[in-house]
Order: C-alpha cells, then structure tokens, then sequence
C-alpha cells in the first residue's frame, strides 16, 4: 500500500511531489511489496503504541467504577425483631433502600393464587436463586421464611422509589410512570419492565437479616 | 480568510513587530473587521454572536460559584444556600448562572431553527452544522450535570432518571451507569465527578466554538436568500455593519435575561429543588429542565415493545434518534434550493415541526398517562416523519420559487417592491444615506 502511494506520487512529477516521493523512496529502500525489516518495525511501533495507550487509559477508566469504600459498605445486617405481621421498615444499602416487610397471610395468598401466565416478567430476579427461577410467590422469598419480602424497593423502570401497601394490587406502586407492583414485588401494570429485585441476603438469626 | 486575500496592514512598528513574529492581530483583523458577510442578515443571523456571549458569561459566573460551593452530598446543598444568603452579591451571580443556562438554550434553540429555516446546513456547509450538533451534545451534558450540584430532590432524582436511561443497553448497561455513578445509586462520588466534569465541558465548548467558527470562516455566512456571495456588491465588512447589528441583538437579548434574574429567577427552575436530596423519596412528578422536555416526551412516548426491542429500551434509543438524526440532516435534506423563503412546502413543514417541537415541550410537562401519551405519540411520529420522510421526499417533488440571480438583486428586488421587511431594510446599510 506504502510503496504504491509513493509510486503514483512519483508519477505526477510536479516539483513538490518529486521531492516528497524522493525522501520516501530513499526510506523503502527496495521497490518490492515484500514486507521489509522497515515495515516489520512499523507494525511493531504501532502495536506497542496501541498496547500502551491501551494499558495508560485503563486506570483513567477503572477509577470511574464503585471504590473500595462503596463496596465495603455493600452488606448491612438489620434487626427485624420489631417487624409483627403487617409492619414494614426500609433500610439504606449501597445507597439504595431495600423495603423489609413481613407479610400478612392475606398479602401471602393473594400472592400464591396469581398463576405464572398473569405475570409481565415471568422471572424471580431472585439472586439468591438461579437467574431462570419462576416467579412464584415462594421464588421471591426464602424458605421457611415466605412472609418476609426483602427487596430492593427501586422501580425498574427509571429508578424512582415506589410506595408501600398502594395500587391496584395492595403491593407497591410507583407514582412517576405509574408502575403497580404486587405483594410479592411483581410488575403488574405500568411501564417498568422486570419485577423488584431481591438482593443476596439471608437470616443469620431468628431476628436480624444481612443483606449483601 | 474565505479565500480572500488579507487586506490588513500594520501600521504602528508594535503591530509590525507582531505580525512577523505571530500575526495574530492580522488573525483578528481578517476575521472580525474586514471579513466580509452576506449584505441581507437579518436579527436571526445575530444568535450565533449572542451565544459566545453567554458562553463566556456562563464561564465566568461559574468559576466564580465554585469558589464558594462544595461539592459534597452533606455540604452541597447548605453551599448553594450560603451563595444565597452569606456570599456578597451570590444571589445575583447564582441568578445570573441559573437563568443564563435557560437563556443560553433559547439562544441555541433559535439558533438551529434558523438553520433549519435556512438551509445553512447543506453544502458546503455541513462540517459546520456537524460542529454545531457537537456543541449542542456538549451543552445538553453540561446543563444535566450542572442541575445536579445544588443537590435538591430534582438534582438527585433527575440523576436516577437520566443515569437510569444507561441500564436499558443490554448486557453492559448495568457496568455503565455504575461507571457513571462511581457506585449503585447516586451519592458522593456521582456528585464530585459530575461537578468535575461540568467544570471542564464549557472549555471542551469552548473548543469547538473556534473549529464552528473556524469552519464558517472558510465558507463564509449563508442568508436568508441562500444564494452565495457572487460579487462584492453582495457584502459589506464584519465591522461595523455585523459587529453594531450583533451588539444590539445582544443587549435586546440581555435585557430579557435580566428581566428573568431580577423578576422571575425561580420560573424556569424548580420549586422541588429546594428541598434537599433524599435518596428514600422520590418527588411525586419528576420533570427534568424544560430545555430537555422536548425529548424527556418522546421518551415517555414509546410505551410498546417494538419486536425484540422493549419499551424501556426504545424509550431511550428514540429520545437519543431525536438528537442523532439532526447530525444527519445535510443529507437528508434533497432539494437544491437552500433557503425555506423560496420553498412554499418546507416552509408550512418547518413551522409545523417547530410548533411540534413546542407542543412536545408541554407533553413533557405532564404527567405520562390518559390522552397526554396518545397525543406525544403522535407528536413524535411527525419528529421523526418531518427529519425522515419529509425532508427527503419534499426535496425531490417540491417546486421552488423563481431564485434571484444575486443577494444584491433581491436587496434592490425587495426595496423596489414597498417598504419590505424591516430587517431587509436594515440590512442594507449603504441605501441608508
Ligand atoms: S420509574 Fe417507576 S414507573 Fe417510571
């Protein structure tokens, strides 16, 4: 490619063609299209120019991302000894609130009864399960502990922070797209496209929960 | 420059001394006294002038808040308050920064419908259309951020909102708006990277303000006839004609901009921003600035899955088309002629679009339900339909009028028939006695 360029330059001959061609010609020091030494060197410089670009603009890239002190923080235990049937607080985690509820039997029910097909998105979004878990009612919560939802109380949609015990179906619902959410957490109704997620957590005692 | 030859001469030995060393006043001579502009500009012609202006003021009212605000999410907020109340004349310069960001997107948004209404954007003038897009992408960025460091319930929420458009991408969304966000929702590291950051986007602004006007510079002004300059008869010099007609475009302009920060400071914001962020509720309605209602409506508009795309992710894709396809508009536009004064049919579409692009505005407003999402649908649909079908297609089967052979000869053309238009009239200096 280099050493054809030079040629047509060659060829038009004008004054400062000649000279420019000249200097090039003198660099490619055979008129062959094998690669040379030169070219070889060429390729070379180039790549460790792109490797080291690369590896220089990584940290520039990587400072961006959540620091040591964000993620430290990214697991609260909780004392919910307070929590009767019906009660509900919210606690703060990574910056996020996530809604602790410890459910009625009617909010339980009306959550099992829903059949999988009336869903909108038919996962858990459950990480404590398999990513392809269904979402049923037992699926959003832990075993032997199916009244309490622990969820991250962010809609799906834009992320605003819906609110409790409201909308059509008694779970949650969030006023800026009018997303309504069951009793387990569901998306029913309104824009957003996946159920609240349940973060990793578990009970490390009949009263307290870690979350993270 | 514009091809012409440099017709300043230095006349005392200091610019002689400069002018073989870094000829920088021949630089200023040539580009702002003795370049020569299109004899027909009317008072569209003078935003790209009132712009630089309030780029410049929005520079220097900015740095100096930042000698008083702190950038930090238990701090933020009682800053911005102390720059209200404690700092000596912060009311104003707060004020003054606020409004001017409103007062600077008026500008821009006249700026580009003159454009528009023009065709300033086709060739050989589309690098400088491109740069003007650039610059608009730049300040939409700096406006966003800048709204987020006084730290209030829409500054935090907006954030959420906007950052939260980053996890529709499938597969990386989630790592990008953590990038973004310096964690997984906005806090402290959102807020001192995005004060950061919207310290330095004016000066990046700032750059490729000279590569535009650079870029005009080569090709020189269109005008509202769209013919180009023929003959020397169709121009006059920078200085004085532009430079007096610009000046007082300014002052017009600025006296609107006081009326705002000394009557009405608080109307174009807010009032939830006054309550400080809390990341446990969310406002009942969030609205973003009214310079992006526009497209926080076409967002709101796609509420259906579109095959494998869902709502979510079209939502976003369709509000940052809105803006992408302006980059494309040089060719999308097919018709010979330029300017919409001779184009019967773009001319309706045109004020049509705008009236739309207003009409969008107020959907955003809304809250997003009952007949308010319909009607942004629709609105939408003519978005897009006027940058994509109609500018194509009328290009090719519309009949223009009878083009003048010269910008001089619609100048005499007009004054000959009546008093004309006020701004022909005015642009036309030498008939002025
Ligand atoms: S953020 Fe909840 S419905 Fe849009």
């Amino acid at each position: 490619m280099r050493l054809r360029a030079v040629d047509s330059e060659r060829g038009h001959g004008s004054t400062a063609g000649v000279g420019k061609a000249k200097g090039s010609y003198l660099v490619s020091a055979n008129d062959t299209i094998d690669p040379t030494r030169r070219d070889f060197l060429y390729v070379a410089t180039g790549m460790a120019g792109v490797v080291g670009a690369g590896a220089v603009a990584w940290p520039f890239i990587d400072q961006m991302r959540p620091d040591a002190s964000t993620l430290a923080a990214s697991s609260v235990e909780v004392d919910v000894s307070s929590l009767t049937p019906g009660m509900s607080l919210t606690v703060k985690w990574r910056g996020k609130p996530v809604a602790i509820r410890n459910r009625t039997e009617k909010e339980m029910k009306e959550a099992e009864a829903v059949s999988l097909s009336d869903l909108k998105d038919p996962l858990a979004r459950n990480a404590n399960l398999a990513s392809d878990a269904p979402a049923t009612d037992a699926n959003r919560t832990v075993p032997g502990k199916e009244a309490w939802m622990v969820m991250v109380q962010v809609c799906t949609h834009l992320g605003c922070i819906p609110l409790g015990e409201q909308g059509e179906y008694g779970g949650w619902f969030c006023p800026c797209h009018g997303s309504a959410y069951d009793t387990a957490g569901r998306i029913r109704k309104g824009p957003a496209p996946e159920n609240m997620a349940i973060p990793v957590f578990s009970f490390i005692s009949d009263t307290s929960i870690r979350i993270g | 420059m514009s091809g012409g030859h440099s017709t300043y001469s230095p006349k005392t030995g200091i610019e002689r001394w400069f002018d073989a060393r870094m000829p920088l006043p021949r630089l200023i001579h040539d580009s702002f006294v003795s370049f020569p502009v299109p004899r027909n500009l009317n008072y569209a012609y003078t935003f790209g002038g009132i712009l630089s202006l309030m780029l410049g003021a929005q520079i220097l009212t900015g740095i100096v808040l930042a000698m008083h605000y702190a950038a930090d999410t238990t701090l933020a907020f009682q800053s911005v308050e102390k720059i209200m109340r404690d700092v000596n004349s912060g009311w104003l310069l707060r004020y003054l920064h606020s409004n001017g960001a409103s007062m600077f997107f008026i500008a821009v948004y006249i700026h580009i419908m003159r454009g528009l209404y023009y065709g300033s954007y086709k060739a050989p003038r589309e690098l400088l259309w491109i740069l003007g897009c650039i610059i608009y992408l730049l300040m939409m960025a700096t406006g966003f951020m800048g709204y987020v460091l006084p730290w209030g319930q829409m500054s935090f929420w907006g954030a959420t909102v906007i950052t939260g458009f980053f996890t529709a991408i499938p597969l990386v969304g989630e790592w990008v708006q953590q990038l973004l966000l310096g964690g997984f929702a906005v806090d402290n590291p959102t807020l001192n990277r995005f004060f950061a950051l919207h310290y330095l986007l004016p000066f990046m602004i700032a750059g490729v303000v000279i590569l535009h006007i650079w870029a005009l510079h080569v090709v020189g002004q269109t005008n509202p006839t769209g013919i180009e300059i023929k003959s020397k008869t169709d121009t006059v010099a920078f200085t004085p004609y532009a430079t007096i007609k610009d000046a007082f475009g300014m002052v017009v302009f600025l006296a609107v901009f006081a009326y705002f920060v000394f009557y009405i400071p608080n109307y174009l914001g807010h009032p939830d921003n006054y309550i400080v962020a809390d990341s446990l509720k969310t406002p009942a309605h969030i609205v973003p600035e009214w310079y992006y209602l526009p497209f926080y409506a076409i967002l709101r508009a796609i509420t259906f899955n579109i095959g494998p795309i869902d709502s979510k992710l079209g939502g976003v894709l369709a509000m940052f088309g809105a803006i992408a396809v302006l980059f494309f508009v040089p060719w999308l536009d097919t018709s010979k002629v330029r300017s919409a004064v001779y184009r019967p049919w773009y001319k309706l579409f045109f004020w049509l679009f705008v009236a739309n692009a207003i009409f969008l505005g107020w959907l955003g407003s809304r809250p997003a339900e009952g007949t308010y999402v319909a009607l942004a649908q629709a609105s939408t649909l003519y978005y897009f339909a006027f940058f994509l079908v109609i500018m194509p297609v009328l290009g090719l089967i519309e009949t223009p009028r009878r083009l003048p052979n010269s910008i001089t000869e619609a100048v005499l053309e007009k004054n000959k028939s009546g008093s004309g238009h006020p701004a022909g009239a005015a642009a036309s200096p030498e008939t002025k006695g």
